[in-house]
């Protein structure tokens, strides 16, 4: 036992050793990633939008506010157990930010945040309740909650079928991956259900049989939803989308969430995923000067892990979104501490009066990419509205207006689950945080 | 009914791919001895070759049919390889170890192929390359008269590459019981399975065997890797999927190549049927969803509890 | 040199049957534990505690729990992680009913529901061994990992269907939660792991042990001699899934500090704590503390170990070698050494008596 003792503190001496010696001309952004594993499909184009964008910053920048973005991954390969581990890596190593990139992980670090004060940014993902700043002050999850776009797809579907009220009678089936990411829109459409007089089914599926779903989809044929709502991640999707079309399931009929609409998973199913859709807050493809200058920038140099054609693929793009939160949020809390190199708790200050509006998109470029953001002190979601994407075969294209979650109908039930939250979390702390004025 | 079939039908399917993994299992165990955990990853990996190679070969403007048989051929020399490989430096130093060990050696096998699968290949899931193969897609929808419900007519989906699949999966089975009923290296091997000491004692080459078996498996994995693959698509969540081939093990029996074949169908008909007919009846439709994830083992279970040495496996005698 | 038993004279049967005969083994083993227990939690940082070193006594529990099994019963179980999980899931239960109650009471109860869960799942094992045995727990695997996804009240109704652990305290220290230092956690996992470490050897070198070890051994020999199989290897799946329920109570209490549960206790879970055993070597309890060091420090030393040493590694890359390394040192190890690191451990003090001398 000693001498593995000994092996042990040598080689980890050398962690804790080199842990507080980073260079304090940069502000370091640690992100969880997982480019291994079952989940590597979604995981390794989620990962390369955030780098590109940020390499693209520090190349053609310099940076935000003149001081260069120290950007690095940390492989959890969608396991829980590791990304604690990269967790406290990341708190180890000064991240301003968490990055958690899975509900599971977003949820064990949730608690852990409000101790260590870093804040969380769950980019509409991870636990819809956070959206309640007055009860989550460390955790983000903007634009737009798992609640919300189940709202967002409740309004689409009445769209389709002729208003709310053609709702009732209508059976909406849910494939979910049965882990806490599959499971977060459950309690919003039972509970619009009952509303609305339609009737929920639930198909969970389970990590071990995501290649397996053979059983799912005879059920469903059984059951015959009218529509069926995607929640899945990783292998789960290009193999729903091949069952849906083997099992003459009307593909336009399947609508993912913005996590189930990669542009790997609709080329799955061949050309027969023509119509698959999904979820999404912003649009896609290369025509956007901020992806000309990733192309330009980190493409041309060699910077990048991924190939050109992937550049403004629907999850890479969304990460790009993300980078583009993160840098902004960086950049007011610039302004608001007057510091250069911020810390976590300026970088929850950043990201708390975050506001992205039509100009400023269009000064990173990304006009007509996504529409304005906006983050408050109670709010730390927004609630923003997205559309439903349509794959034409090729790839994502925009085929509805922009719809709104109904707010008034979510901001209750998140209220409700983050008072909840904090009741059982016995001794959750009380927001001190003081609001920043809007600028 | 005709709901009846199809879950009938989508279970034998299911049961063929089982059956055919399980085989590649119990060939291996019969000829070494080797409880051989690593046969789910041999799966994705030499899945992972085929396309990976197709891959390669189509960005070099090399495509279709030649293309995909070549990337075949290529992907059973790999197969070969790692047979030749696993023996020299697996098998043969740990000749004589207690089963566990050697057990424990195929899933040292395992990691070591994940972790050399994910760095040549990537984790991307790749999708297969069914067409390029010459193996049929679509489907075709069979009218059953009367059988649906309300006396309408019924209506089963065939998938063209499950049919495939199921002739394939027989052709093989066929050509290997030929292969080891008629061929020396085959007659060979059974005397191997009889007993090692016997056969070294007439003059076969275990070592030579063992690259036979492991080859042999590798065949299988390879077709079983296509037909999973043509499912759904390639990637190492597949492995997971292998796990299901245990259940059909201990019900046919870990030494008898019809057992693997019968149970495989038994333990695929079975799990659908539990989850669509006998899980929702007894735990309600929330609740009993997903328990095919765990139904197989308890068949299995149930089932080794009255026969211990599975449906053909040999008749355990111990002495003392 | 210093390692010799030459004048330590033994002079009671008491002396002989000692577990550590000789006086440098007893030095040794103070100086390790008060390493443990002063220079590791001065000395170490956050980061090597609450990832290296409490991840190291976590699966030390659960490989010792697994070496009962396996390695003195010999009896294969691929069900470790899901007998974890019910202890974790015990655990949470049992708290959020008796809040009351201290948590480590708790921890330690915990490993009884484990322990029934295991004897039903030992069941099979009066009937079949070897591997249609290890098949067999699978079904215990997948069994309870279904259960913790499928009984809300397993998790009391949490939407995520995520654990949630309270701030609980130990004379006024919080202990569990997310205000527990990683020292403070550390302390209370070691003082575990003693206590547990303790008993274990105890019921090893009594006759329940020697019982098992003759199960292990021939089981039919066994019967013959009058050696009871039912309750005795009952009895071993029961010691077994109690240290295993323990194990994962403190993996959920004092490591994670909740969240999702499911993933956390699935099939590889199983897998490396049989390779922590393996590895470790089979039916030695210093084997376990070796193997769970290696193979729960492997993965944590290559990913964060090396970039910080200055070999630049990706986390992606790191991940594959940490699958090819720790592929090729099981096979590397059973070539080598079938019966583990003890049995090096074992070489190595055998060669350092007669040190400087060949023999």
């Amino acid at each position: 036992m000693k001498r593995t003792h000994l092996i042990a503190v040598a080689l980890l001496g050398a962690t804790t050793l080199a842990a507080p010696a980073l260079a304090q001309d940069s502000i370091y952004v640690q992100s969880n990633a997982y480019r291994t594993g079952p989940f590597s499909g979604s995981g390794t184009p989620v990962a390369d939008g955030i780098n590109d964008y940020l390499t693209m910053l520090n190349e053609r920048d310099g940076g935000v506010g003149g001081v260069k973005i120290k950007f690095e991954e940390c492989e959890t390969g969608y396991d829980t157990k590791k990304s604690v581990e990269c967790y406290e890596q990341g708190k180890a190593k000064g991240s301003i930010i968490y990055l958690p990139w899975s509900t599971g992980a977003t949820l064990a670090a949730i608690p852990r945040a409000h101790v260590d004060k870093i804040p969380i940014m769950s980019m509409a993902y991870g636990l819809s309740a956070a959206a309640d700043g007055s009860v989550f002050p460390w955790v983000f999850n903007p634009p737009t909650t798992y609640w919300d776009g189940a709202s967002i797809l409740l309004n689409y579907i009445a769209k389709q079928e002729g208003g709310l009220d053609k709702l009732k009678g209508k059976r909406i089936g849910l494939i979910h991956l049965d882990a806490p990411y599959g499971k977060e829109p459950i309690p919003v459409l039972q509970n619009l259900a009952k509303k609305y007089g339609f009737e929920v089914l639930l198909y969970p599926v389970p990590a071990a049989e995501m290649q397996n779903q053979g059983a799912l989809w005879l059920n469903i044929r059984r059951d015959k939803p009218d529509w069926l709502y995607n929640h899945g991640w990783g292998a789960m999707n290009p193999t729903a989308v091949k069952e849906a079309i083997k099992n003459n399931y009307p593909i336009n009929r399947l609508v993912g969430v913005w996590w189930s609409g990669g542009d790997d998973d609709a080329r799955a199913g061949g050309a027969e995923a023509k119509g698959y859709k999904s979820l999404s807050w912003h649009l896609f493809g290369q025509n956007f000067p901020v992806m000309q200058d990733i192309l330009k920038h980190v493409h041309a140099k060699g910077l990048s892990k991924t190939t050109k054609e992937k550049v403004g693929e629907a999850l890479y793009a969304r990460t790009v979104y993300q980078g583009m939160m993160v840098a902004e949020a960086i950049r007011n809390a610039q302004r608001l501490t007057g510091k250069k190199v911020i810390n976590s708790e300026d970088m929850r200050r950043g990201l708390e009066s975050l506001n992205v509006t039509e100009a400023r998109l269009k000064e990173l470029g990304m006009e007509g990419f996504a529409s304005p953001l906006k983050v408050e002190c109670g709010d730390h979601n927004g609630h923003h509205q997205a559309f439903v994407a349509e794959w034409d075969g090729t790839k994502w294209t925009k085929a509805s207006d922009w719809i709104s979650p109904s707010k008034d109908e979510v901001r209750p039930l998140i209220e409700a689950a983050a008072k909840d939250y904090a009741e059982k979390n016995t001794g959750w702390p009380k927001r001190t945080e003081v609001c920043d004025p809007r600028s | 009914m005709d709901f009846l079939i199809q879950t009938v039908w989508e279970g034998l399917v299911a049961g063929v791919l089982y059956a055919l993994i399980a085989l590649g299992f119990v060939l291996i165990f019969k000829a070494s001895g080797v409880f051989n955990f690593a046969q789910g990853i041999m799966v994705v990996f030499s899945a992972l070759t085929l396309v990976g190679t197709y891959e390669k070969l189509s960005q070099l403007g090399f495509k279709g049919f030649p293309a995909a048989m070549l990337s075949l051929v290529v992907a059973l020399a790999v197969m070969f390889v790692l047979a030749v490989l696993v023996e020299r430096v697996v098998l043969r130093p740990l000749v004589n170890q207690p089963d566990i060990i050697l057990f424990m050696a195929t899933f040292g096998l395992t990691y070591l192929l994940i972790g050399v699968g994910e760095t040549i290949f990537g984790g991307n899931p790749k999708i297969m390359i069914t067409k390029e193969l010459g193996l049929p897609t679509g489907s075709t929808e069979l009218v059953l008269p009367g059988l649906g419900p309300d006396g309408r007519n019924g209506l089963v989906l065939l998938q063209h590459i499950d049919i495939a699949a199921a002739i394939i999966a027989s052709i093989m089975i066929a050509g290997l019981a030929t292969f080891f009923q008629y061929t020396r290296i085959g007659r060979a091997l059974r005397a191997v399975a009889d007993s090692h000491k016997a056969a070294l004692s007439v003059g076969i080459s275990l070592n030579q065997i063992w690259v036979v078996v492991w080859f042999t498996a590798g065949i299988v994995a390879l077709v079983t890797g296509i037909m999973w693959g043509a499912r759904s698509d390639v990637s190492f969540g597949l492995s997971t999927v292998a796990l299901k081939a245990l259940p059909v093990l201990i019900l046919g029996g870990f030494t008898s190549i019809p057992g693997a074949i019968v149970g495989g169908l038994i333990i695929g008909i079975g799990e659908k049927l539990g989850e669509l007919y006998l899980a929702p009846m007894l735990l309600g439709s929330t609740m009993g969803r997903g328990v095919e994830s765990w139904f197989a083992f308890f068949i299995a279970l149930a089932f080794v509890m009255f026969r211990p040495q599975g449906l053909f496996g040999d008749k355990i005698i111990e002495r003392i | 040199m210093f390692y010799r038993e030459a004048g330590q004279f033994k002079t009671t049967y008491r002396d002989d049957m000692a577990v550590f005969p000789i006086l440098q083994d007893r030095i040794g083993l103070l100086v390790i534990i008060s390493l443990a227990i002063f220079a590791i939690p001065l000395l170490g940082s956050k980061f090597f505690i609450s990832s290296v070193m409490i991840p190291f006594l976590v699966f030390t529990l659960a490989a010792m729990g697994l070496n009962i099994l396996t390695g003195y019963t010999g009896l294969i179980s691929l069900g470790t992680g899901a007998f974890m999980g019910v202890g974790a899931f015990a655990c949470y239960k049992l708290t959020t009913y008796f809040p009351n109650v201290n948590i480590i009471v708790w921890i330690l109860a915990s490993g009884l529901f484990s322990a029934a869960v295991g004897v039903m799942f030992g069941i099979p094992s009066l009937r079949v061994k070897g591997f249609y045995l290890a098949v067999a727990t699978l079904a215990a695997q997948f069994f309870l990992q279904w259960c913790f996804v499928r009984i809300p009240w397993l998790f009391n109704y949490n939407v995520s269907g995520a654990i949630e652990v309270p701030e609980r305290t130990l004379l006024g220290l919080a202990i569990t939660g997310p205000r527990a230092t990683p020292e403070v956690r550390y302390l209370v996992l070691l003082g575990i792991v003693a206590l547990m470490t303790w008993v274990a050897s105890n019921i090893l070198h009594g006759r329940i042990g020697r019982k098992w070890m003759a199960v292990r051994d021939m089981d039919i020999a066994a019967e013959l001699m009058g050696i009871k199989m039912l309750p005795t290897k009952l009895l071993s799946f029961a010691v077994s899934s109690y240290y295993c329920g323990v194990a994962g109570a403190c993996m959920m209490f004092l490591w994670y500090g909740g969240g999702e549960a499911n993933d956390v206790f699935d099939i590889n879970a199983s897998f490396n704590v049989l390779f922590m055993v393996i590895i470790g070597g089979l039916g030695s309890l210093i084997g376990s503390f070796f193997g769970a060091a290696f193979i729960s420090s492997l993965p944590t030393t290559l990913k964060f170990g090396l970039p910080a040493m200055g070999i630049p590694i990706t986390g992606a890359t790191a991940e594959h070698m940490t699958f090819i390394v720790t592929g090729s040192l099981i096979i590397f190890f059973l070539i080598v050494e079938p019966h583990g690191l003890a049995r090096l451990w074992q070489i190595a003090k055998e060669k350092l008596r007669l040190w400087p001398f060949p023999y």
